[in-house]
This record gives C-alpha cells, sequence and structure tokens, in this order.
C-alpha cells in the first residue's frame, strides 16, 4: 500500500511537471503579450516588460517560474495591479469549491436514485420519467437552464433569490445549474449498470438466500454497479469544484471561473499558469482517490 | 407430522412473454419428490428442466414470464399462490439452490464469509459470532481447508470447485429439505465434478435432504440419483427409476440419451451416437409428441396426437405412441443393443 502511494505520488508530480511546462511554453506561443491591450506609451510597456523581466532569456524565465512555483509563488497577475494568483485563488476557490461540492453531491445522490429508480421500473412509466429528465440534463446546455431557472423560480415564483452568494437558500437555484449535467449522466450510467447487474448469476443466488430487496439492492446490486460511476467522477469532481464560468456568472458567484476565462482573453500568463496548475492538482488527486477507490469497491482490481 | 410427499407440482405451465410471441416453455409438467429422494430432471437445452425448477423458488424473472396453469405445493403450501415475503421464508431456509456455474455465481466484490452468512443474519436472526461458527462448520464440512483464512477471502482468490463448494455450504447452511442443485458441475472439470457429486451425496446422506438435480448427463444422474425424469419440449416423457431408465428405457428419445454418453468400453471405431434435428419451436409446440420430428420410429399418430403418459411398471412410467397395443412390432422391439 505504502510503495504503491510512493510510486503514485512520484508519478503525479511527472505529470504535473509536463502540464507546467507544456502550459508555460504553449502561453507564450499565443500571439501578442499580455499588455497589448493597455493605453500605454511604448516607453512605459517597454518599463513593464522588463519590470514583469519578460526581457529576459526564455530559458531564464522558465527556471524563475520554476524556482518561485516550488516556494509555492504563483507570481503576480499581470491584469489586476499588484495582486498575486496566490491571493485571487485563495479569495476565490473556497466559493467555487463550496459551490461544487453542494453540486456534486446533489448530482451524486439524484444521480443514483434516479438511475436505480428507473433500472427497478424498467419499461414502466417511471423509467421513461427517469430517462427524460436524464435526457434534458445532459442535452439543455447550462446557460439556458441557468437562466431558466433563475427566471421561473427567481423572477416569476419569487421562490428564491435569483442570484449572489449569501446564505443557503442563494446556493439551490446554482446547485441545480450546475450539478444537472452530472446528474443526468451518472444517472444514465446508474440505469445502464443496474440493469447488467440484475442479470448476474449472483444477484439470483441473493435472492435464493431469501434476502429481501432492499437488502439485494443495497449490498449486491449498488457496489457492483457503482464503478464505472466512480470513473466519471475523477475527472468531474476536478471540473466541478474549480469553478465554472457559467454558472458563476450567471448567479454573479465570485468564483474562479470568471477569472480563469478573463486570464485567457488578457493573456494574463501567471494567472493562466496558476489556475492550470491548479486545476492540474485537482485532477490529479481526484483521479488517485479514484483509482484508491476502485480497489475498495471492487477486490480484483486492487492495484496495491 | 411430517408429509411424506415434499414437494408435489402438478401440471406446471410456464411461458416467456417475447417480442416474438408467447415462449411455451414449461408445458403441463407433473412429479413429486419424497422426503430425502433424490430426483433428476434431464433433458437438452431448452428442454425447460431449469424454468421448472426455478419455479419452486419463484426465480423466474416475471415478467417476462408468467405461470400459466398449475400448482406447486412443497410441505402442503401452495407456492404459486404465495406472494414474495412468504417465498422469502422458503428460499434458501426450506429449500437451498445451487447454479449452473460457480465462476458466477458469487458476487466479487464481497467476502465469502459475508455471502454464506447473509442468509442466517436475515432468517434466523443469528448472531454474527454464531452465524460465523455455523459458515466455519459449512466450509468444513464441504471440505474447504483453512477455512478461517477462506472466510475473509474474495471469490477471485477461490478455484472453481471451490466456489462451487462455497455454493454448497451457502446453499445447505440452513439445512434445508430440499436442494435444487442445476447443473451443479456443467462448468467444472471431470476431477472436480466426481469430487462435488461425492461430496453432495455425503451431505445428503448426512442430512437427508431431498435433492432434485438438473443435468443433461446420464452420467451425473447414474451416480447420484434414485429416480430420472427425462424431460423434452417442455413435457417429461419418460419417469422411473435409475435401474429402469438405464435398462428398460422405453422413449426413443431416452434411448438418444443413453446412446450419447461416452463409454470406457466401447471400441475406438464406434461412432458416439447423436439426436439427429434440434428441440422443438417452443412458440408453436407441435401438436403431438414434441419429439416425432427427431424420432426415427415416428408414425403418423405421434404428429396428430399427444402420448398419453401411462405406467408401463410400478414406478415407470413414459409417453409414447410406441407403447400402444397397435403399434408396429419391428418398432416395439428395437433397443439401444448398448447394454
Amino acid at each position: 500500500m505504502f510503495k504503491y502511494l510512493m510510486k503514485r505520488f512520484v508519478i503525479s508530480i511527472l505529470t504535473l511537471f509536463v502540464l507546467i511546462t507544456v502550459v508555460w511554453i504553449l502561453v507564450r506561443l499565443v500571439p501578442g503579450d499580455p499588455f497589448i491591450g493597455e493605453k500605454v506609451t511604448p516607453q512605459i510597456k517597454l518599463n513593464m516588460i522588463r519590470y514583469y523581466g519578460f526581457d529576459q532569456p526564455l530559458y531564464r524565465q522558465y527556471l524563475i517560474y520554476l524556482r518561485n512555483l516550488l516556494k509555492g509563488d504563483l507570481g503576480y497577475s499581470l491584469k489586476y495591479r499588484n495582486v498575486t494568483v496566490n491571493k485571487i485563488l485563495a479569495d476565490s476557490f473556497p466559493y467555487s469549491a463550496s459551490l461544487g461540492i453542494r453540486s456534486l453531491l446533489f448530482a451524486l445522490v439524484g444521480g443514483i436514485l434516479l438511475g436505480t429508480t428507473a433500472a427497478f421500473n424498467r419499461g414502466r412509466f417511471l423509467d421513461y420519467f427517469c430517462i427524460i429528465i436524464a435526457i434534458i440534463g445532459v442535452s439543455v446546455p447550462d446557460f439556458i437552464l441557468g437562466y431558466l431557472l433563475q427566471f421561473v423560480f427567481g423572477i416569476r415564483l419569487k421562490w428564491l433569490p435569483v442570484a449572489q452568494w449569501q446564505g443557503i437558500k442563494y446556493t439551490i437555484l446554482p446547485v441545480i445549474g450546475l450539478g444537472t449535467y452530472t446528474l443526468a449522466m451518472i444517472s444514465r450510467l446508474m440505469r445502464t449498470n443496474m440493469l447488467e447487474v440484475l442479470q448476474q448469476d449472483y444477484i439470483k443466488t441473493a435472492k435464493s438466500k431469501g434476502l429481501s430487496t432492499l437488502k439485494i439492492i443495497l449490498k449486491h446490486q449498488l457496489r457492483n454497479a457503482i464503478i464505472p460511476v466512480i470513473t466519471v467522477l475523477g475527472p468531474t469532481t476536478a471540473a466541478i469544484l474549480t469553478g465554472t464560468f457559467v454558472i458563476e456568472s450567471i448567479f454573479s458567484i465570485p468564483g474562479m471561473g470568471k477569472y480563469y476565462v478573463t486570464a485567457v482573453q488578457n493573456l494574463d500568463y501567471s494567472l493562466i499558469l496558476g489556475m492550470t496548475i491548479f486545476y492540474g492538482f485537482f485532477l490529479v488527486v481526484a483521479n488517485a482517490i479514484v483509482d484508491l477507490l476502485y480497489g475498495i469497491i471492487d477486490p480484483r482490481i486492487r492495484i496495491y | 407430522m411430517i408429509v411424506e410427499r415434499l414437494l408435489e407440482i402438478n401440471d406446471l405451465h410456464f411461458s416467456f412473454l417475447t417480442y416474438g410471441g408467447e415462449v411455451k416453455a414449461v408445458r403441463g409438467i407433473s412429479f413429486q419428490v419424497k422426503q430425502g429422494e433424490k430426483v433428476a430432471l434431464v433433458g437438452e437445452s431448452g428442454s425447460g428442466k431449469s424454468v421448472t425448477a426455478q419455479c419452486i423458488l419463484k426465480l423466474n424473472p416475471e415478467p417476462p414470464g408468467f405461470l400459466k396453469k398449475g400448482s406447486i405445493l412443497f410441505d402442503g403450501q401452495n407456492i404459486t399462490e404465495m406472494n414474495e415475503k412468504g417465498m422469502r421464508k422458503i428460499r434458501g431456509h426450506d429449500i437451498g439452490m445451487i447454479f449452473q456455474d460457480p465462476l458466477t455465481s458469487l458476487n466479487p466484490t464481497m467476502k465469502v464469509g459475508e455471502q454464506i452468512t447473509e442468509g442466517l443474519l436475515s432468517h434466523h436472526g443469528f448472531s454474527r459470532k454464531n452465524a460465523r461458527k455455523r459458515a466455519y462448520e459449512m466450509l468444513k464440512m464441504v471440505g474447504i481447508a483453512d477455512y478461517e483464512k477462506r472466510f475473509k477471502q474474495y471469490p477471485y482468490q477461490f478455484s472453481g470447485g471451490m466456489k462451487q463448494r462455497v455454493m454448497i455450504a451457502i446453499a445447505l447452511i440452513h439445512s434445508p429439505r430440499l436442494l435444487i442443485a442445476d447443473e451443479p458441475t456443467t462448468s467444472l472439470d471431470v476431477t472436480i465434478e466426481a469430487q462435488i457429486l461425492d461430496l453432495m451425496d455425503n451431505l445428503q446422506q448426512n442430512l437427508k435432504t431431498a435433492i432434485i438435480l438438473i443435468t443433461h448427463d446420464l452420467g451425473v444422474v447414474a451416480r447420484l440419483c434414485e429416480r430420472v425424469l427425462v424431460i423434452y419440449g417442455g413435457k417429461i416423457v419418460e419417469a422411473g427409476d435409475i435401474d429402469n431408465i438405464y435398462y428398460q428405457a422405453k422413449h426413443p428419445y431416452t434411448w438418444g440419451l443413453l446412446k450419447s454418453i461416452p463409454r470406457l468400453d466401447h471400441q475406438k471405431s464406434k461412432k458416439l451416437g447423436s439426436i439427429e434435428g434440434t428441440p422443438p419451436d417452443l412458440f408453436e409446440p407441435p401438436a403431438g409428441c414434441p419429439f416425432a420430428a427427431r424420432c426415427q420410429y415416428a408414425m403418423r399418430v405421434c404428429y396428430q396426437e399427444e402420448p398419453a403418459f401411462f405406467p408401463i411398471t410400478a414406478g415407470h412410467q413414459v409417453a409414447c405412441w410406441l407403447l400402444h397395443p397397435d403399434a408396429p412390432e419391428s418398432a416395439k422391439s428395437t433397443n439401444l443393443g448398448v447394454f
């Protein structure tokens, strides 16, 4: 177990290093520079380039970046003056994470329930109902769903606040907006897997022991059906936790999503890199957790 | 009071509704099993033997399956009219079942011990400790060494034969009065098959459990059973004690089955017998004898009218027109010549 974790750790560090290097090179390859949009004289621009060290040879810039990164310093944002990337992340991540965790829970619980219900009522009304929800959830884009939720529940029915992030009531609509796609995906996976597991011989064995249906579902079916769901959960968790541009903008939530998009638009080298590294870190950790979970759920695929 | 007849199946009809129509899998099967009796249901794939067995525990998926007609009395209770809750008390408790493929019949994500004890925990209110003790006993009884360690292992750490032993332990842990073994050795190799059959035979003698053995292999039947029911096309075509079936078989289908057993005392040049043709279409079962189309002795009447199932000696019944007094002598005198 320890050996596996160590190996995993080293591989993760290498992955992150490759990610950092590739993104570092890619942002520099984008035409233009971070100050192209500024209305400044050539002299001031030259000063700025010198100030941020962009006049130095590229390999030196890269080495300096890596050295700072090792100290945990992601540098200053080039767009937001005198604000470090660390500060931006520290300020915005809690909002994104809070929204993300809720959405994830909503999607997971809802998806598993919906998929299981559908599987058990195969070919009946409830099944079609669940399938329709799943299809709508997968096919309606979040920018439409978000506005629709605002319009119906916020403006027309006035049940819930339209936007912002100031308490539990404010979280409901954005959580639904963000989680629905994942919920639909999970419910479809769950339905297929439950039906597949239902055909397995060991379910018949369980039944022949005289177990109740609920026990068969909980002890025999769910555990075998949930593995593909765990697989998609890895990348999804990373994506949802680190902020989403659309839902955060629609509901004016001060999360990371906005910064990510504007950083790319402004060619804010250090912010793009910082965000990407942060996201990459989450992805690597989430995938490692998924791999460990596999082993716990199904001993046959235990890798350590 | 001990009921002499443990299980009584009367005129069982079971069908499956599919897109293609109604598959009449079981078409009027009747038989009885006495306390402690060892009965074999023999027939080829698709003859309805597994469906019959699963009707006893109501394990056939419903829908698409449904009971058309008939009754199953277990210990005087009518199982066909019982609800899920009542069935749950019988399953595992009074009737245990072993399935065909031990490789897939155990849940891969659960420890073996847990799978053995969960029936006890839910049925009898056993404490965890007592259930484990009982499981150890069972594992020892089915011949699994190192059972305390094995108890904590997962199915993938067991071989095929060991898994079938575990299945037997699961099926017998409540000391049921009836054990249904649905082709318990089909997916095992021959040496393991012999071990498993010996094990079942020993356990049967100790526990006095009645056994219904489902198989297509008459060689397996000879080792274990006292009475044989030969099923074809969803009907019983011949029933009798083991000697009746092996030495005085009267139905051409039984002859065919007997001919298709490989034998050591045969010369190499002799070809192993086979039954030409395919089983009847169960969407539209033939009006007459289901075997008529494949029977080399078939007469006109065989296609038109169903032969009655009637006794020829005590404990030996056959459904075949050849036994009618008007049948031509040439066909009647034909015999196997293998015994």
